[in-house]
């Protein structure tokens, strides 16, 4: 009997606890971010999609040869004497005509790997997560800044450059 | 009586009582289920710290309408295996138990669907019919969880009808009358006039009757809210075990009924415990119509005031919802058959002990 009427009072005060802890949560605060207008404010060291600045990229591959997923693919023309390429922001001369440079962010993995190799700095992490698309071939970003015929241009040159001095070697001889 | 009025405007009984009879429906249940579908979801969004819909109109005030029109839109699946002739009647059969028990609720003192003298036994029958909707609803989902979760609903909703059924009687008991709308005129004037204060008898018996008005009034709170599968003792339609119990096979326009009758008796039952106990439609203190001599601001302060009672207990059932986990079947039917039967049952004794002294 005396179970009976404590088993009675442990609910009703165990229920009442209960709804004075869901009373206070109503005046609390809510913790949800409306997200597309409110922001969290990114940590400094986040790591999302990559930026390549082709401006200071002298083509070493290095940061190809980094990554763990094989999501660059780098491909390369060398420079005829004569060309100038200019130099890069840290005074590296470059040599190398970058004719691809592609990044597949479907496979890329975020870790930061081929940032670090890169002696001039030119690969890095930006602040940007939001780049879905609907078809994964638009996820494969072109970095290279030379256009289709620059491209082919600058492989029948170096072409050139190579029999002519094929032809200069053999009347030389 | 708004029937009288509409007779004389149109001249036909048969019209006129079409009409009374469908003012609750478009004047408050489709207005109370929109308003509370939204109020649900806000408050368990804020109770657990969250925002709710936010995107639909200025702070998701428009997100039921959307949520209609996308139900409105869907496709009415009939599964191969299921009884078509059931599994159509069904949704009807709960929507239609549902919105009978609002015929004897007193809106206001001019207007009551049927003024009988049986009106809380005609609602207590009435509402009988929603077990048969929802057994129905399972067995022709031929669907386990259907099944499972209707034979839950229809042993939760009978066991916890006794007390219901224990206080309304001692409340008969001590008013002498059946009809909600003689009840309500009977707790008229202040609030301590009020069923739950001890109606009006002498300040002796008054105070004698308030402890056991209170035991009864959480009694009956406790049994409606299991009434109506409502959490903690939403056993029928646990979501976590039986996928959303006997509506589970049901889509589009059928599962909005259930909808639909879910929220309409969350209304019924609360209309009726503050009918019964809270003063139905009366001010707990005095009206301003009559201060200032408007014979008609009456009866729309008395709506108003039977608005906030409903939807404030309404709203403890929300609150509830969001604090308490669900009950196992085992105590469900314990704390039927162990405490509320025999405690109600002693109450009915004393409170008729009461009232003849």
């Amino acid at each position: 009997m005396k179970e009976y009427f404590s088993n009675i009072f442990t609910a009703f005060s165990t229920v009442w606890t209960g709804m004075k802890i869901t009373f206070k949560h109503l005046f609390i605060p809510s913790v949800t971010i409306q997200y597309p207008e409110v922001r969290l404010q990114l940590p400094e060291r986040e790591r999302n999609r990559l930026y390549v600045n082709m401006d200071d990229c002298i083509g070493c591959d290095q940061c190809a040869r980094a990554c763990p997923v094989n999501c660059i693919s780098i491909e390369t023309v060398k420079s005829v004497p004569g060309d100038d390429l200019g130099k890069t922001s840290n005074g590296k001369k470059k040599a190398l005509w970058v004719t691809r440079f592609d990044i597949d962010f479907a496979k890329c993995c975020y870790c930061q790997l081929c940032v670090f190799p890169c002696p001039t700095e030119c690969i890095y992490m930006t602040d940007v997560y939001e780049f879905s698309e609907f078809d994964r071939d638009k996820l494969i970003y072109e970095f290279s800044t030379l256009t289709k015929e620059e491209k082919r241009e600058k492989l029948e040159r170096l072409d050139r450059h190579y029999n002519e001095r094929e032809a200069d070697k053999l009347g030389r001889m | 009586m708004i029937y009288d009025v509409i007779n004389n405007l149109t001249g036909s009984p048969v019209l006129s009582a079409v009409i009374v009879a469908m003012l609750p429906l478009f004047l408050f249940i489709l207005p109370f289920a929109l308003v509370a579908v939204y109020l649900e979801r806000k408050v368990s969004a804020h109770m657990q710290d969250r925002l709710g819909p936010m995107r639909v109109g200025y702070h998701g005030i428009l997100q039921t309408i959307a949520d209609i029109i996308k139900l409105i839109q869907k496709e009415d699946i009939i599964a191969n295996e299921n009884d078509k002739l059931l599994f159509n009647i069904a949704p009807v059969l709960v929507f239609v138990g549902s919105y009978a028990a609002f015929a004897a609720i007193p809106f206001t003192s001019v207007y009551i669907g049927a003024q009988i003298d049986l009106g809380i036994f005609l609602i207590i029958a009435v509402t009988g019919l929603v077990v048969a909707g929802i057994l129905m609803a399972g067995w022709a989902s031929n669907n386990k969880y259907s099944l499972l979760g209707a034979m839950r609903a229809a042993a939760q909703i009978i066991s916890y009808e006794i007390p219901t059924i224990l206080v309304v009687l001692s409340l008969v008991m001590m008013t002498g009358s059946m009809n909600l709308y003689t009840l309500s005129e009977m707790q008229t004037g202040y609030f301590w006039n009020w069923n739950l204060f001890g109606g009006s008898y002498d300040l002796l018996q008054k105070l004698l009757l308030i402890p056991f008005m209170l035991i009864g009034f959480i009694i009956i709170y406790i049994s409606t809210l299991a009434e109506v599968n409502r959490t903690p003792f939403d056993i029928p339609e646990a979501e976590s075990e039986l996928v959303s119990g006997f509506h589970t096979e049901y889509s589009g326009m059928k599962f909005a009924m259930f909808f639909l009758a879910e929220y309409a008796n969350m209304f019924a039952v609360s209309a009726i415990v503050a009918a019964l106990f809270l003063g139905g439609y009366q001010s707990p203190f005095g009206y301003l119509g009559n201060l200032i001599g408007a014979e008609w601001l009456v009866s729309i302060e008395q709506f108003l005031w039977f608005t906030i009672k409903g939807v404030g207990l309404v709203l403890v059932q929300m609150w509830l919802r969001w604090t308490l986990p669900r009950l196992r079947v085992d105590q469900l039917m314990t704390v039927s058959w162990k405490y509320l039967i025999p405690i109600s049952f002693v109450n009915l004794i004393i409170i008729g002990l009461i009232t003849i002294l």
